[in-house]
């Protein structure tokens, strides 16, 4: 019985997106650490992305109205630091999503070096530079492809 | 003795989130300022990763505090002589050759002092660490990169920073002297002072700047003596919550 609640709990938690980049559900940015269920109250378990993110307070409060409305009265939602967050566990799917969204996504931490190579997401070029280290929020960098011209954003690797 | 142990470590940890909160209302001051968009955009994203930082460690200190203390209370009902962050950065920001300077000599003796925090035994200051030290290693970088932009840049650049160099140095010592509560809860800042000025030389190396010597170094913000800065920092900081109690967003 509560794994099948689990699973139910789960699939509404796919639905929850990421206020600032809305092609991203929450699992897809891998924030999600684990989902208990006790005596009847819900707790979800994330970690937060960045620790100054104003959008983890919205991501909070957006996973409490999606369990509301599907019934569950009562639900926490803990933050936990411990292990940090690392865009290694945004999944493959999100990824490809970022891409086609027109944001690089983060090359894995184990290639992450000052000239690592951004692909431009609209040409696909790899003759990129780096703008500015510090983007329209805090997860992102500022690029622009040296072959298409456009500016786009790096998610940056964290 | 464990009364004693509690406070002092409270100390502590009140002087890590009041350094991070302090400089994050600081860099704050450029909001619509920068010299350039992007630059505007990068100094409040490290004010906006500082002020994370210093939630996360105010919220730590409330729950060992108890009672009604929550990280608001600290931050905006506290009284300068209560605030006990280094006298580094509480100073103004000059020009952007300042703030840069600023944000480069604090970001390296971040560093290193969380990377020490991230494998010590107290297991919620270590898990804050790690993940703030991710965010100070791009402040660090960034920052680094600037004080080599803007020293070994034009003439006048070059003057600017040798200016800001003479008017920070003098705040750096303090950063190394520890105060009883860093002795009773936290690690050796001491121990770190040779590694941080090794890599404060390399930076200022290949900015053509020239670490200063034989200067006097202030001290007395870890306890509660600030310079006269401070107290406009907080009048501007605190006005909402001193003047509507309890106001909340």
């Amino acid at each position: 019985m509560p794994d099948i609640e689990l699973q139910k709990i789960k699939k509404i938690l796919d639905e929850v997106c990421d206020p600032e980049i809305p092609v991203l559900t929450i699992a897809d940015l891998g924030i999600i650490r684990d989902v208990k269920i006790n005596q009847g109250e819900v707790e979800v378990i994330i970690t937060p992305t960045y620790t100054g993110c104003p959008a983890m307070d919205m991501i909070t409060m957006n996973i409490k109205m999606a369990l509301l409305e599907q019934g569950y009265k009562k639900v926490k939602v803990t933050s936990v630091l411990a292990p940090a967050w690392t865009t290694d566990w945004m999944s493959e799917d999100g990824k490809r999503k970022l891409k086609e969204y027109g944001i690089a996504p983060p090359v894995p931490l184990s290639d992450e070096t000052s000239d690592r190579v951004i692909e431009c997401p609209q040409c696909h070029s790899s003759n990129t530079r780096l703008i500015s280290e510090f983007g329209s929020t805090a997860c992102k960098s500022l690029y622009q492809c040296n072959d298409c011209k456009e500016p786009f954003d790096y998610f940056k690797c964290h | 003795m464990i009364a004693q142990m509690n406070s002092s470590l409270i100390d502590y940890i009140l002087h890590l989130a009041d350094n991070s909160l302090i400089l994050a209302q600081r860099n704050s001051e450029w909001c619509g300022h920068g010299p350039v968009l992007e630059q505007d955009i990068a100094i409040t994203n490290i004010s906006l990763d500082l002020i994370g930082q210093s939630r996360n460690v105010y919220q730590y200190a409330a729950k060992l505090i108890g009672g009604d203390t929550d990280e608001d209370k600290l931050a905006y009902l506290r009284t300068e002589r209560e605030f006990k962050n280094c006298l580094l950065v509480e100073q103004p920001n000059g020009d952007w050759g300042q703030t840069i300077l600023r944000q480069f000599l604090f970001s390296q003796y971040q560093y290193l002092l969380y990377e020490k925090l991230s494998s010590g035994a107290d297991e919620q200051l270590s898990a804050i660490a790690a993940k703030a030290l991710k965010e100070v290693a791009y402040h660090l970088r960034w920052s680094s990169e600037w004080v080599i932009r803007l020293g070994d840049g034009t003439e006048e650049s070059h003057d600017r920073m040798i200016k800001a160099v003479n008017e920070l140095w003098p705040y750096t010592g303090e950063l190394f002297m520890p105060a009883e509560f860093e002795l009773k809860a936290g690690p050796d800042v001491s121990a770190f002072a040779s590694a941080w000025l090794e890599k404060i030389k390399g930076v200022f190396g290949d900015a053509g700047l020239a670490v200063p010597e034989k200067v006097f170094m202030q001290s007395g913000g870890k306890t509660g003596t600030h310079t006269e800065h401070m107290g406009y920092i907080l009048a501007e900081m605190q006005t909402l919550q001193r003047t509507y109690p309890g106001a909340s967003w």
